[in-house]
């Protein structure tokens, strides 16, 4: 298995992540003045239509995050791709996308207040999103518990693979099980579209461009954050090499 | 054989020759128990070598299993199951003949009676004969044995220094740890030193022999390393 | 690796019949699920009884939990996973066959749970054949993630809070399925269960898949 001993990062490195945040902010800020400013009010939903531009950005993190965790814990057990940075990718991106899953169910619950008259619905994206919520904070749980690097980060492996693979499944039987009930109201709520064009259409875009850079710049941010945890537990383990060797010859 | 982040074996180097009983001696925390774990395959390796019974522990921990027996200080038996279920479970678990039990349970003192008595019933003393029958109804080829002689009753204990006498007739390797001196003098034909996770050379002796620094070689059952080791390791009165 | 999880399930059966602990605990803890129902949803029969294949499944959950628990307890104690492995056991086997003990005394268990639903809740039941075919693949399916992650969670000092934490998202589904599955065969249309007894069968045969495959990586990592 590969071990990349973390060390000081590049200077290209830290530019390309501060070009990264800057990028990152801008576009949050680009879009928060179209979204809230320039963007007029949508016919049926009034101002309500301007949690579009982040609610659905923030749901699409929530998932492509669970997705890089995913395919970096397979990496990461897979023989030939094993190497400590895809575990350490996996859980930052983990805990980066339990932040956002947060937020999209939050996000969502805002905007049924209003629509739906409820500050809940059983809604096959958002029951989905909200077992997700609850999948990473499994996953980060079992990330938590102390060991042996290798050990932990298979296990943690593992149980990112059995938690992501049933994604779909729920997905599937809650819209299966909703299909079964009435829409209750006006606005069918499993349809999170309504008409978007012109300036609506770009400041969405937008969004989903300006969050995805605030994911990738996270996940840089937190996975650098492991990296020096573990350096320095591996610099703390040679210590504590030195001192037991030392042990045997007192 | 890291716990944690704290290395349990620090470079620890042995060779142990088939039929050989080797006696693990060093201050509490030595890491004996943690090179008997290591044979026994159940902690990785994390670099040098291992090599059990002809069998690359590195490359695959799980294969020695089989051929190995450890008594350690957990029973490893079933509180809820009769000596001699116990006995049956452990040797179908090893594709073992069934009919080798009778013999055994004679021969550990476990008459029809207490055979079938659960393990939770039984004494202490008896639960660790049992733990003993277990290993030698399985036929394992390497004992590891962890501070075999505690718990065991006077009569337990007669019969385990006979059968560690016995091994090299049997073709058995036995390593085992404990502190009881004299009994462990009287059976091991040789000692080995642990401190600090490392081997090292009996306080006695002049000669400060490093044992390798970052390594964990230990080759077993290897009838072909012959002379040099006996002298490196030679045990102490 | 079939030999090792007979003799395995053998193995964990027989002591459950010993201890009895399945009987005296797991069961009273399912039966004490159904009353708490009973008394948060109200004395009428008339609220009760529709949501019954709900709330018979949400016990059945949860004493999966217990009789998984359960299941890694009796592995010798502390050293349970050292047990497992130095006994040269093919990690399939005895995962299959730790699974199959499980799904055995929940089978047991949803029988008795059966008959107390129909009491409690007055129930009618009807479709009695998607009733069993509902409950011996859902079972198979709770059995293979609860004991997958019953070893990840048996090695650890936090196991009693894991385990809940990780099987019961995963197997909102089985929940899902199952409910509709008894609903349809209680309403009398038994046809309707169909495709929720397919999701089921999905569920279980994946989950047996991954778990006879992840089992051993799980059990080794120390």
């Amino acid at each position: 298995m590969s071990t990349s001993k973390p060390s000081m990062p590049s200077s290209r490195a830290v530019v390309a992540t501060q070009a990264l945040g800057v990028a990152a902010i801008t576009t949050v800020a680009a879009t928060v003045w179209l979204g809230l400013v320039v963007t007029p009010p949508d016919e049926f939903m009034g101002n309500l239509v301007r949690l579009l531009y982040v609610h659905p950005p923030m749901a699409w993190v929530a998932f492509l995050a669970y997705g890089v965790s995913a395919l970096a814990s397979l990496l990461y057990l897979w023989p030939r791709t094993r190497a400590e940075h895809f575990d350490r990718l996996a859980g930052a991106s983990a805990e980066v996308g339990v932040v956002f899953t947060g937020l999209t169910l939050v996000s969502g619950s805002i905007w049924g207040r209003p629509t739906w008259g409820a500050w809940w619905v059983w809604d096959p994206l958002l029951t989905t999103t909200a077992l997700l919520f609850v999948l990473y904070l499994g996953y980060l749980a079992v990330r938590r518990v102390p060991g042996e690097f290798q050990a932990r980060a298979r296990r943690s492996a593992i149980v990112a693979l059995v938690a992501f693979v049933d994604v779909p499944i729920v997905y599937l039987s809650v819209e299966w099980w909703r299909s079964l009930h009435q829409a209750p109201t006006v606005l069918n709520p499993t349809t999170h579209k309504t008409y978007v064009h012109g300036s609506m259409a770009w400041t969405l875009l937008l969004g989903f461009v300006a969050f995805t850079l605030v994911y990738i710049w996270l996940v840089a941010h937190r996975y650098r954050l492991a990296e020096l945890q573990d350096l320095e537990d591996t610099a703390g383990l040679e210590m504590a090499l030195a001192e037991r060797r030392s042990e045997g010859m007192a | 054989m890291l716990a944690g982040r704290f290395p349990l074996l620090a470079g620890a180097s042995l060779e142990v020759r088939e039929g050989e009983v080797v006696h693990l001696r060093g201050p509490n925390g030595a890491g004996k128990t943690s090179l008997l774990k290591v044979l026994a395959g159940l902690l990785a390796v994390h670099s040098g070598e291992a090599t059990v019974l002809g069998r690359d522990l590195v490359a695959d921990r799980r294969a020695v299993r089989r051929e190995v027996g450890m008594l350690g200080h957990e029973s490893f038996l079933y509180e809820e199951l009769t000596v001699e279920e116990n006995l049956l479970f452990a040797v179908r678990a090893t594709r073992g003949a069934v009919t080798g039990i009778t013999p055994v349970l004679e021969q550990f003192g476990f008459g029809v009676r207490l055979a079938g008595l659960p393990l939770g019933r039984c004494s202490a003393g008896q639960r660790r004969r049992a733990a003993l029958a277990v290993l030698v109804a399985r036929r394992a080829r390497l004992w590891l044995l962890d501070e075999p002689h505690a718990g065991l009753d006077q009569d337990g204990r007669d019969l385990l220094d006979e059968l560690l006498g016995s091994s090299r007739a049997a073709g058995r390797t036995v390593v085992f740890a404990s502190h009881e001196l004299d009994r462990a003098e009287a059976i091991a034909d040789r000692v080995v030193y642990l401190a600090g996770g490392r081997v090292v050379e009996p306080p006695q002796l002049d000669e400060p022999q490093e044992a390798a620094s970052q390594s964990l070689p230990a080759r077993d059952g290897s009838p072909a390393i012959a002379g040099s080791e006996s002298k490196a390791a030679a045990h102490v009165a | 690796m079939l030999r090792d999880a007979v003799l395995v399930a053998g193995k964990d059966l027989r002591i459950e019949m010993r201890s009895r602990v399945g009987l005296n605990q797991v069961g009273p803890f399912a039966i004490a699920v159904l009353l708490l129902f009973g008394l948060a949803l109200g004395p009428d029969r008339r609220e009760l009884a529709p949501a019954s294949a709900g709330l018979f499944w949400v016990a059945v959950l949860l004493s999966t939990i217990l009789a998984v628990q359960r299941s890694y307890a009796i592995e010798s104690a502390d050293a349970a996973r050292d047990g497992l492995r130095l006994s040269g056991l093919d990690p399939a086997g005895i995962f299959l066959g730790k699974a199959g003990a499980v799904a055995a005394q929940l089978l047991v268990l949803e029988a008795a749970l059966t008959v107390g639903v129909a009491l409690l809740y007055g129930t009618h039941l009807s479709g009695a054949v998607v009733l069993v075919a509902a409950c011996a693949v859902g079972t198979v399916g709770l059995s293979a993630v609860g004991t997958l992650y019953g070893v990840v969670a048996s090695g650890l000092r936090t196991r009693e809070t894991l385990l809940p934490l990780l099987f019961l998202p995963v197997v909102a589904p089985v929940l899902l399925a199952a409910t509709k599955a008894w609903d349809a065969a209680i309403a009398g249309t038994p046809g309707r269960a169909d495709s929720w007894l397919d999701v089921l069968v999905v569920f279980a045969v994946l989950y047996l898949a991954i778990g006879t495959v992840a089992f051993g990586p799980l059990l080794e990592d120390e």
